[in-house]
């Protein structure tokens, strides 16, 4: 058989990669597991907006031919790559109309680097248009379902890296967080995401939402996978004047115990409308957290409920200046309905984007429009301080800061699409460490009514090696195993 | 409160076009998000120093060096339109 039985949704990348090293494994063999498995359910999951399945198959026999030391340090591990990231050679959409068929000329370096290790890419992800949203349902293609129930969202933005790696269509994934992009789909679809500190990985070739809020991060199916992938694209670019070098490597996490380590519970993030089940699996979380040796307390970040409102006019302030360059003329869609240049900028626009993006160019142009800028954008800017403070100020107590990644399991499609709002809303655990420029990962906790829970751990700027270690050793006693089941719950009202 | 005249000026200066449908469903949208936004206006922080950034940066700067940039049929290559080697867009009016 070929794969020698390798079950691609239990398989992990750090197994995979001892297997094709010590020859268990040909990167041919292993790429058709995972082609096969888009075959099998990919109607089902819509996870890519692009299968890029022969250049996939036949890189991977060129990889099998590699000597030994030749071959890069991720060779042959097949990788899903969320739509917003340019690809040589390989279209790159981000999801919307106005991108449909652009061929970009260079390639981003998180992506860059991960070709540099050999690893092979199956194809571009699903997402919500320019990464604005909660659940791939703003795509301007279609929407991505989530392969533990496929009347539910995978989440989003990155949902359709998310649902990739969950459904077994892909070994691991990178996606873009700019308010809780890659946690979020990694909670509802039962995988592990991180968003680390702004500034570790440059964003040179992510098509920019909102610039001083991007990251480039992994979705994977365990922690170790997640500092693995990690490891291979941090590092100062100089393209990406933001970006840094950390101050320690990344290192492969080996923690058994969380000894020693000081957990705050921010009461504020349990006081908005967390589902009871999500309550349940977190609360026995940290349980858990102190059987391994840690410290749990209660404490408070007083300014959350003041961060989404400041996020919504930041976010969508840079987003208004960033796609100021879809204009149809240097790249992308142009109308075909327009007499003179101002007609064909703003046609080109009103036909290129969709409601979301349209929506968020909107506030964002209110917001830094005369009049208004100091009471929204300069009011803002402010809030990010007190945020950033908040967290400053409770880092000087505890190492880590935790919480459920999202206040709920994945919803129902269409269930939040006519209400901006309430889709705004499912992020309040995930904006204010984007706002803080912290890096944070979810790690699946257990289910709710079948679907998954996740867990947030939110350390210091930098921390990556101790949220990971962490994260690591409560994984293990975690000790989540359950798989998705494919079903389809739709027309049958609420799952009981 | 955001009227319909609102919206089509702040789309004029985002150079969007709106149909009247999407107009008139923009002006209850954003009231209503910027309802939940002016939560910020509760906050008396006139002293507080605004945050643009995260990271302790100032000024990166490269070498002064010529490198060489993308040639110049790479960069024509998604253009929608091209004549002369430029960019072809409709006349001013």
């Amino acid at each position: 058989m070929p794969g020698g039985g390798v079950d691609p949704l239990r398989l992990t990348a750090r197994e995979a990669k001892r297997m094709l090293v010590e020859g268990e494994v040909s990167a041919a063999e292993l790429m058709k597991v995972y082609l096969d498995q888009i075959e099998r359910v990919e109607d089902k999951v819509k996870a890519f907006i692009l299968v890029t399945a022969d250049n996939a198959a036949r890189y991977a026999t060129e990889i099998d031919r590699e000597a030994g030391a030749s071959r890069g340090a991720l060779a042959g591990m097949p990788t899903a790559i969320k739509d917003n990231m340019v690809t040589e050679g390989v279209v790159t959409t981000c999801a919307s109309k106005i991108l449909a068929d652009y061929q970009p000329v260079y390639t981003a370096t998180a992506v860059r680097k991960l070709w540099g290790d050999h690893v092979v890419t199956l194809g571009k992800t699903n997402l919500d248009e320019f990464a604005m949203g909660s659940s791939t349902e703003n795509s301007g293609f279609f929407t991505t379902h989530n392969p533990w129930d496929l009347a539910t969202v995978p989440g989003g933005s990155s949902g359709g890296s998310a649902a990739a790696v969950a459904a077994g269509e892909a070994l691991w994934g990178v996606g873009s967080d700019t308010g809780g992009s890659i946690r979020q789909p990694a909670s509802l679809c039962g995988i592990v995401g991180m968003k680390p500190t702004y500034g570790a990985v440059s964003r040179y070739g992510l098509v920019a939402f909102a610039s001083s809020l991007d990251q480039i991060g992994p979705l994977t199916r365990s922690v170790y996978d997640c500092a693995l992938l990690l490891s291979r694209i941090v590092g100062r670019d100089p393209h990406d004047s933001t970006s840094v070098r950390l101050p320690t490597e990344i290192e492969l996490p080996k923690a058994t115990t969380l000894d020693g380590l000081r957990f705050g519970v921010p009461r504020e993030y349990l006081a908005t409308g967390v589902q009871p089940g999500v309550r349940e699996r977190f609360d026995e979380t940290l349980m858990l957290i102190e059987r391994l040796g840690g410290a749990v307390e209660e404490m408070s970040l007083p300014h959350t409920e003041y961060a989404l409102p400041a996020y919504y006019i930041i976010a969508p302030a840079e987003a208004s200046a960033n796609l100021a360059r879809f204009d149809g003329v240097r790249y992308g869609y142009r109308s075909a309905h327009a007499d003179d240049l101002i007609e064909m900028y703003e046609r080109t626009r009103g036909e290129g984007f969709g409601p979301e993006v349209k929506r968020r160019i909107m506030i964002g142009t209110y917001a830094l429009s005369s009049g208004y800028y100091e009471a929204y954008y300069g009011q803002a800017q402010k809030v990010r301080t007190l945020v950033r403070r908040d967290f400053a100020e409770a880092f000087s107590t505890y190492d880590l800061i935790v919480s459920p990644t999202s206040p709920t399991v994945a919803f129902r499609i269409g269930e939040r699409a006519a209400d901006p709002l309430s889709m705004y809303m499912s992020d309040i655990c995930t904006i204010p460490v984007n706002l803080a420029g912290l890096p944070a990962v979810s790690i699946p906790c257990g289910l709710a009514d079948g679907l998954p829970v996740g867990f947030q751990l939110i350390g210091p700027a930098f921390s990556e090696n101790r949220v990971l270690n962490a994260a690591h050793a409560l994984e293990q006693a975690i000790g989540f195993t359950a798989l998705p089941t494919f079903k389809d719950t739709t027309g049958k009202g609420e799952e009981a | 409160m955001i009227t319909e005249d609102d919206v089509r000026h702040v789309a004029m200066l985002a150079r969007l076009h709106l149909t009247a449908d999407e107009t008139s469903r923009m002006a209850g949208e954003l009231a209503k998000i910027l309802r939940h936004i002016d939560k910020m206006s509760e906050l008396d922080i006139s002293d507080v120093p605004p945050t643009a950034h995260v990271l302790d940066l100032t000024n990166v700067l490269r070498a002064d060096k010529a490198q060489p940039s993308l040639p110049r049929h790479e960069a024509l290559k998604n253009a929608p339109a091209v004549t002369d080697d430029c960019f072809r867009v409709p006349r001013m009016s």
